[in-house]
């Protein structure tokens, strides 16, 4: 299912890192545990896993959302 | 810095008799009626309907001086617009913080017309339907006292107007902190969306500006749009006041039309005392430039834009040649880094880090190898906090990693090739403690 995103309530994410155990292929983590989102529609075949990331995070902080009308269609930044 | 304020001259140079800071009248209501008239007298709204004020606004160009240069009609109609959505009466919010230690452009306009601020906030409140405006000041500074003093002339006003002294951090003048602390007295900032023109102070649609950007409603409201945009550049029309600081004669205020030059604006502050090398621009959260690329150009979100700069709240500090520009950011991301409300790790941490990485830079300690780091840095914290402050920080860094480029080549061998000792831009006095811990009391 496409038109959808993963983002994270900045302020309710306490660097726990689960997201990125369980959706590796999206997010991964900076040096002091915070995750980076891949800002791009999630794809279908995608889905289910970031669902399964989302239902898993300690602080409910993680979501999956319609993306908004401007959301990049490819990554914006390098990601590394 | 000291707060001396001129009036513009009306001759020369490009500059025009001041608007907002022209008749200072300070407190007494009289005197201000006698400068500036009595308050235009509007028709209450309905909910959901926006006054012919904000049409007026719409067409001023008006745009917010906190910083952000949006435009305050579309503001205005978006929160008339929510307001009709949502069913709730709208919540008016005049930013006077003066969150930016380098600005005094607030307080200097608090002291000498705070009616006219007043009188925005009023016009404003009816304009977009509602019954009251708060006014935010820094608990323990000189505007609140003023602000109340001024308050307590007023009498039949159409809205309630109520004073409010915030903690004096520099994140609680951040829209959503503001908003909070309005609401639920604390002064941190919250997760957006929704958006403070939606859901702001108690979930109602809040018009939120800084408090010049309310002084030029007031005269907007008296003198149509028409007369705003007689001066100015044309994206952005008007006069803005610039707080002027560092290696210049006569530091202070300065009322200029948007768009007029460094240099300009430099010779209204007595000019510069001495060869400069750079600027600061806009504030701690926008960014260097140097002085040779931008001395000509105009102070607009436009003309500065070429060379990164920003006029963001008004800020342009100067630095000299015999200073360096270094040691003045290192100093600057410490104090930006401990002002963090510390709720967003990439802020938190990463703010630390890159504060870290500068005090090094600056000391001549920093290798190749930790100038990457600091690279990688500055490239993965923006855009991931609740808020736009680890943003600004970063830009502030980065620009100074671009403007100083060679002195930061000779610091990577351990030499500086500043001859001064003493500091130029003021950064708040105390111990800068990092965020250890989610924030609790001191926020209320």
């Amino acid at each position: 299912m496409s038109g959808h995103i993963v983002t994270v309530d900045r302020i309710a994410c306490d660097g726990f890192g689960t997201c990125a155990q369980l959706l590796p292929e999206r997010i991964i983590l900076d040096e002091w545990g915070y995750p980076i989102i891949d800002p791009t529609p999630v794809k279908g075949s995608e889905h289910q896993h970031a669902k399964r990331a989302v239902n898993a995070c300690p602080r409910l902080a993680l979501k999956l959302v319609k993306a908004p009308h401007d959301a990049p269609a490819r990554p914006v930044a390098q990601r590394r | 810095m000291t707060s001396t304020t001129r009036p513009a001259p009306t001759s020369g140079s490009g500059a025009i008799s001041p608007r907002l800071l022209g008749d200072a009248v300070g407190v007494d209501l009289g005197k201000h009626v006698k400068a500036f008239g009595p308050l235009p007298s509007q028709h209450k709204v309905k909910r959901g309907h926006a006054g012919p004020l904000v049409a007026e606004v719409e067409a001023s160009g008006l745009a917010g001086r906190g910083g952000g240069w949006f435009p305050t009609g579309r503001k205005m109609n978006a929160v008339v617009s929510a307001a009709g959505a949502s069913r709730k009466d709208p919540i008016v919010v005049v930013n006077a913080m003066e969150g930016e230690p380098a600005a005094s452009k607030d307080s200097v306009l608090v002291h000498r017309n705070p009616h006219l601020v007043l009188d925005g906030a009023v016009l404003a409140a009816q304009a977009v339907g509602s019954p009251v405006a708060y006014v935010v000041a820094h608990r323990g500074s000189r505007s609140v006292g003023t602000l109340e003093r001024a308050v307590a002339q007023r009498t039949g006003d159409p809205v309630e107007l109520r004073v409010l002294s915030a903690p004096a951090r520099y994140v609680a003048s951040e829209e959503s902190a503001l908003a909070h602390f309005v609401g639920e007295g604390i002064g941190l900032p919250v997760t957006v969306p929704p958006r403070v023109f939606e859901s702001g102070v108690r979930r109602r649609p809040t018009f939120l500006s800084n408090a010049e950007t309310f002084a030029h409603i007031a005269l907007i409201a008296r003198r149509g749009s028409g007369w705003f945009r007689q001066v100015g550049d044309p994206p952005q029309p008007g006069t803005m006041l610039v707080s002027v600081s560092g290696a210049v004669a006569q530091p202070g205020v300065v009322e200029v039309p948007t768009g007029t030059t460094m240099r300009q604006i430099l010779g209204l502050a007595g000019g510069t005392t001495g060869s400069v090398a750079a600027a600061v621009t806009g504030g701690y959260g926008g960014a260097w430039v140097s002085a040779g690329a931008a001395i000509d150009l105009p102070f607009s979100v436009d003309g500065l834009r070429p060379v990164g700069g920003v006029p963001g709240a008004g800020v342009l500090a100067v630095l000299p040649t015999d200073a360096c520009g270094l040691v003045e950011t290192g100093r600057v991301v410490q104090w930006m880094a401990g002002q963090s409300a510390g709720q967003c790790g990439p802020c938190r941490f990463g703010l630390a880090a890159v504060s870290q990485d500068f005090a090094m830079l600056a000391g001549g300690k920093l290798k190749r190898t930790g100038l990457g780091a600091l690279e990688k840095r500055l490239g993965i914290i923006p855009g991931r906090g609740a808020c736009r402050h680890p943003d600004g920080v970063v830009r502030f860094a980065a620009s100074a990693l671009q403007v100083f480029g060679d002195e930061v080549q000779r610091h990577l061998s351990g030499q500086c090739s500043a001859g001064r000792r003493t500091f130029v831009l003021p950064v708040p006095a105390g111990k800068v403690d990092l965020p250890v811990a989610r924030p609790g009391e001191e926020w209320r």
